[in-house]
């Protein structure tokens, strides 16, 4: 029993990592319906960013807001200039430009600040947390600082003027627009909210990870499998869904014999999946209704 | 709210309706194109035959992706696990069993038929991005499930399987990559007239009506379950084809040549080639394999960079693919004759 109360919280502290990350995919999910694969490689270069700003110097919560400032202004830009374009192609020719957006950040990345594997520090200290091994006060942290996150999007969408417009914008464009919002720019701000909670997240995984270019890519996958978990259109459920694939992907690399670290993923996605078969919206998703 | 409704279901629509006609070369086109594929090899090196080889394995698994998603409309980033499949049972089938190799095509092409069929059930309820998902965890579970212990007899395990390149038959005078080059476009040659003449057909009309509307379709009775599953065989079984195609060209199988990676290649292709276009899958397998080396010739340290560069050109220039190409050159050259 106490091992199993172990693999729990452990599996709580992986999982705040996937809950900020799913918390950025259905952010943008709500702004342009699809899900961005260069997310993830987006949150990794303001990870670096604010790396390289305390390498220089500013100290952490002066980085950690700088790099929250540049990311929100980065992702309007990059939707401004290179997806604004594509507005009116086919989807999949967006979902093309994710991958090439992937490859660019990647490549640049490994350029600019090479593939070795750097130490990323933390503001919370990583010692254990309330005596137990299993959290650290990081990982505490970190679950606040979600929880927090998510308490501040609920808030600005259901109680805030541009709040709404977003959700209009999202939902039902045509009439959004007819009641005169912006619904271009719109998007261009859900881009660059969701890149500024990508950041968020990047630089709390960070420490956990540590930082290289191709940091994103297994916390991506999990991050999308929580989101969908969860239901895409709802930022609740993307938090608990990170907390419950956590918790899934531990207890089933403890319990199912001849489960190393390489079948993890897999189990903890097919599991997901059966879960999509029984409820095709997720958890918390909304279900659209489709008329002929 | 009516109208609030059906901005919804447009909105849904993923892939866009491309009329039958339009998925297809016309004869002489086709021709011209045979002619130049049957007669470059003759006068090239023999590491041109092979990529030309690959061009077309490659071409043939864009072709099974865009008969599912231009076709029926479904999505998946599970190629490379069809792919997988199908390449391992032609080099299990020729090295365990001594099977001949052009008889192990059409074993790995009904094995994935069978694979892909039985996975479309339950991804029946599954569709745009929570389909992706699904297919995409077949996708990163193939390499593991091919590297575990209880089937290394069989698959090799990391280390995977050698297979014996074929000579050319009847003491032809040709080298086995140029033999190879021939075997593959021969089998390319009927993948792609059966698939043509598929979505000609009642199944071909019925994915299409299931990609332009499923409600509607089901109103006038096509059977969408049944329909959407055959999509995912078909495309299943023309991707294990291809990947068994691979597995004789390149003369070896390992996991780790079937990630994702192989499925976002294929992917990509499909959209550089134009959704929807059958023709258009041979030119995303051309930029899926010329296109990275040539990155990595500009710049080997940004080459990623370079790659994301130039698809954003391409997608910039043509969203439409290699289809909207194809599409001005028919609306500009009747004119020009004329003149």
């Amino acid at each position: 029993m106490e091992l199993f109360t172990n693999q729990v919280l452990a599996g709580i502290a992986t999982g705040a990592i996937y809950a900020c990350m799913a918390l950025a995919v259905v952010m943008i999910y709500q702004a342009i319906d699809h899900l961005n694969f260069a997310q993830g490689e987006m949150a990794m270069f303001s990870t670096f960013i604010s790396w390289q700003l305390m390498q220089w110097g500013v100290p952490y919560w002066a980085a950690f807001v700088i790099t929250l400032a540049l990311s929100f202004v980065a992702g309007i830009a990059i939707e401004r200039i290179l997806f604004q374009p594509l507005a009116k192609a086919p989807i999949l020719t967006n979902v093309a430009g994710f991958i090439a957006l992937f490859a660019i950040l990647n490549s640049c990345a490994g350029l600019i600040w090479d593939f070795t594997i750097k130490q990323y520090p933390t503001p919370f200290g990583s010692a254990p947390f309330l005596g137990s091994q299993l959290i650290s006060t990081h990982q505490a942290g970190m679950i606040g600082v979600t929880v927090l996150l998510l308490l501040g999007l609920y808030f600005f969408f259901q109680y805030t003027r541009i709040g709404l417009a977003m959700r209009a914008a999202a939902s039902v464009p045509e009439s959004a627009r007819l009641v005169g919002i912006n619904t271009s720019w719109m998007i261009a701000l859900g881009w660059g909210m969701a890149t500024a909670i990508g950041s968020i997240a990047g630089m709390l995984i960070a420490p956990v990870v540590f930082l290289e270019p191709n940091m994103m890519g297994g916390v991506l996958i999990y991050g999308f499998a929580a989101a969908v978990l969860g239901g895409l259109t709802s930022p609740f459920g993307a938090v608990v869904g990170g907390f419950l694939v956590g918790i899934f992907e531990n207890l089933a690399g403890t319990y199912i014999p001849g489960v190393g670290n390489e079948l993890k993923l897999p189990i903890a996605l097919a599991l997901i999946i059966s879960v999509l078969v029984v409820k095709p919206a997720g958890l918390f998703g909304r279900h659209i209704v489709k008329r002929v | 709210m009516s109208a609030a409704e059906e901005v919804v279901a447009e909105g849904h629509q993923a892939v866009e309706a491309v009329p039958k006609r339009a998925m297809t070369l016309a004869a002489r086109t086709s021709f011209v194109v045979l002619l130049i594929l049957l007669i470059v090899p003759l006068f090239a090196k023999n590491f041109i035959i092979f990529q030309m080889t690959m061009l077309l394995i490659y071409g043939l698994a864009v072709l099974a992706l865009n008969i599912l998603t231009g076709g029926s409309g479904q999505f998946s980033l599970g190629q490379s696990a069809f792919y997988a499949v199908g390449a391992y049972t032609t080099a299990v089938l020729m090295e365990h069993f001594n099977v001949n190799y052009a008889l192990t095509l059409p074993i790995a092409g009904v094995v994935c038929f069978a694979f892909g069929f039985l996975f479309g059930h339950p991804a029946l309820r599954l569709s745009g991005v929570y389909l992706a998902l699904a297919t995409f965890a077949l996708a990163t579970a193939t390499p593991q499930i091919l590297k575990l212990n209880l089937l290394e007899h069989w698959t090799g395990g990391v280390q995977g399987l050698v297979v014996t390149k074929p000579d050319a038959p009847l003491g032809l005078p040709m080298s086995q990559d140029m033999w190879l080059y021939y075997f593959t476009l021969l089998v390319a040659m009927i993948v792609y007239i059966f698939s043509v003449n598929l979505l000609r057909s009642r199944s071909g009309r019925a994915f299409m009506a299931i990609r332009d509307n499923e409600i509607a379709a089901s109103a006038m009775g096509v059977d969408v379950a049944l329909y959407k599953t055959l999509a995912f065989g078909v495309s299943a079984g023309i991707t294990g084809v291809a990947g068994g195609l691979s597995a004789i060209t390149v003369q070896f199988v390992a996991p780790d040549s079937f990630t994702i990676t192989l499925a976002i290649s294929l992917f990509l292709g499909m959209v550089v080639g134009g959704v929807g276009w059958l023709p258009g899958s041979f030119v995303g397998a051309a930029f899926i394999i010329f296109v990275p080396n040539m990155a990595e010739s500009i710049s080997k340290g940004l080459s990623g960079a370079v790659f994301g560069v130039l698809l954003f050109l391409v997608i910039y220039l043509v969203p439409h693919g290699a289809r909207q190409v194809a599409f001005l050159a028919h609306n500009l050259l009747p004119k020009r004759t004329k003149n």
